[in-house]
């Protein structure tokens, strides 16, 4: 038995499209591929398809035979913008911020007085400083790459102008005073940077056995639904405590980072940074809860025992 | 059996009563800040007023209502608690901004920079406040009450075309003739070298400040506008029905 799909558009209810003699096993991805035959401005990743205007989106494995419409469906279209594949949108963020901090760094003519362009600091604190900065985004990059499994495709450019702002933003923020000539090292000098510098590095590998460990959650693809839990590596022991580690090492490494440049405005993004990550932590820690039954009840979302 | 689904009925009636008592303590809470906000603005105007007719200008008017206005403007952070909480329902984030520019402008421009206090354009935002306030708070009270008597409404939903671009023009050049003494003083400022690595210049602060009332007040306008059309234009609606 064929199927036949009627689109309309999700706010005006008019018609865009009427397939018909559709294979009931196509999935909505097949449909989309249709769809943006008749309309190329419209590639399959900006559109989402719904059974009814306000509803969520369909995802694109999900099989046409299964919905709860019969032989004749109908669905609602809504144009989600120009999208960008996550790969290209995580390069543009994680190397825009690299190569702001690395402006200031150098002092590129025109940021500081003209006495100091292209001079180094004499303080070594402010090479450190620039090595970790680099290796947290090299390393971010290197995750994206290698590591990271996206649910969704794409991002839409909205969000992207939006998110490179707020890094590169930041970024210029706090490498103009850590760079700075007036820079002042750490009140507590050479103890309160290997400190840090340990604790920075102690993060950095944490969070990324997190991902790793979260990555590995995802290698019978999406269906097999498990929680993460610790493994052999120490690392990943924190899982008996938060359900989101990962946003748990990012903040101590910022935290870290924060006490070795002693730097208000690295506190300041530390803080914002924290606030942002306590909410998707939060959300993430929610959604266990709800999915599985047996989820261990010690765990808080972010910090152990408190939040 | 039997006697475990009366338990059920017994449960739900206390959960209504328990609803019932809680909305209840809430118009009443709702009702006694709107009336005592409406009381704060109405003190004020007077005040203003007996002031200018007494002393025939408005040099030192701002001092003289300076404490009743701190007062008043900063306890309107209540309302941006009830949007949050949800007894009210407005947007939290428009409250937020409203209210914080107007205590921001308070705390920290025309109380803190005193050569700007005399400035006509302080009069000018004070005024325009102050009819804002009342007419808005009123609104809200009488709307509690279940007595709004229309031209209230009217009021609240017409004055603010005018009033609102007066408030800015104010608020704006109140701002710009601050700037020079900002500059002189250095004050809020901060420069480095300092521990903290950072610094502030709270005169290009408040260049900024005035350059986002740009993409800001647009924002607010239309949102007001849109409001005005919802409200108005749905009683329309309903007098065609009667």
């Amino acid at each position: 038995v064929k199927h036949t799909v009627e689109v309309l558009d999700a706010t005006t209810k008019e018609q865009l499209c009427f397939l018909d003699k559709v294979d009931p096993h196509s999935t909505i991805g097949d449909i989309k591929s249709l769809f943006y035959k008749s309309y190329p401005q419209w590639y399959p990743a900006r559109q989402a398809l719904r059974l009814d205007t306000r509803g969520k989106s369909l995802r694109d494995d999900e099989v046409l035979q299964n919905l709860p419409v019969g032989t004749t469906a109908t669905m609602y279209f809504k144009d989600l913008g120009p999208q960008l594949g996550w790969t290209t949108v995580f390069f543009a963020e994680y190397i825009g911020v690299l190569l702001t901090y690395l402006v200031f760094f150098f002092r590129v003519p025109y940021i500081y007085s003209h006495t100091y362009a292209l001079t180094s600091s004499p303080h070594p604190v402010v090479k450190l400083a620039c090595v970790c900065h680099t290796f947290h985004y090299v390393k971010r990059l290197m995750e994206t790459i290698f590591v990271h499994r996206f649910s969704h495709g794409t991002m839409p450019l909205r969000t992207i102008v939006k998110n490179c702002a707020y890094y590169w933003g930041f970024s210029a923020w706090l490498a103009y005073y850590i760079n700075h000539p007036l820079y002042t090292p750490p009140s507590y000098g050479e103890l309160q940077v290997k400190y840090a510098l340990f604790t920075f590095a102690m993060c950095e590998v944490g969070n990324l056995s997190i991902h790793m460990s979260l990555s590995n959650l995802r290698t019978d693809g999406f269906r097999v639904r498990r929680f993460p839990t610790p493994t052999k590596n120490p690392f990943t022991w924190l899982f008996f405590f938060v359900s989101c580690p990962n946003y748990t090492y990012e903040v101590g490494a910022w935290l870290s980072f924060t006490v070795m440049t002693q730097c208000l405005p690295v506190a300041i993004y530390t803080l914002f940074g924290f606030i942002q990550m306590t909410i998707w932590a939060k959300v993430k820690h929610r959604a266990y809860l709800r999915e599985f039954k047996d989820y261990p009840t010690v765990r808080m979302a972010i910090i152990p025992l408190i939040l | 059996m039997a006697s475990s689904e009366e338990d059920g009925t017994v449960e739900e009636k206390e959960n209504n009563n328990k609803k019932r008592t809680k909305s209840a303590l809430i118009t009443a809470w709702l009702t006694f800040y709107n009336i005592a906000m409406t009381a704060g603005w109405l003190v004020l105007a007077i005040t203003m007023m007996r002031f200018y007719i007494q002393k025939g200008t408005h040099k030192g008017l701002y001092r003289s209502i300076a404490r009743t206005l701190k007062f008043f403007q900063t306890f309107a952070l209540v309302e941006v608690g009830h949007c949050a909480v949800g007894i009210v329902r407005t947007s939290v984030i428009v409250t937020g901004v409203q209210v914080c520019s107007r205590i921001y402008m308070v705390w920290f421009i025309t109380s803190s920079i005193r050569q700007i206090q005399n400035e006509e354009s302080v009069i000018l935002f004070l005024v325009v406040w102050t009819v804002t306030e009342i007419t808005r708070y009123s609104y809200y009270t009488f709307n509690l009450l279940h007595h709004l008597p229309y031209f209230i409404k009217w009021a609240r939903y017409n004055f603010f075309i005018v009033l609102y671009p007066l408030g800015v023009v104010g608020e704006l050049l109140t701002i710009y003739a601050a700037l020079p003494f900002v500059r002189r003083s250095g004050m809020y400022s901060m420069r480095l070298p300092n521990k903290y690595n950072v610094s502030f210049d709270y005169y290009y602060f408040l260049i900024i400040v005035m350059l986002s009332y740009i993409p800001l007040f647009p924002q607010l306008y239309l949102h007001m506008l849109r409001q005005r059309r919802r409200v108005l234009h749905g009683e329309v609606i309903v007098e065609k029905d009667d």
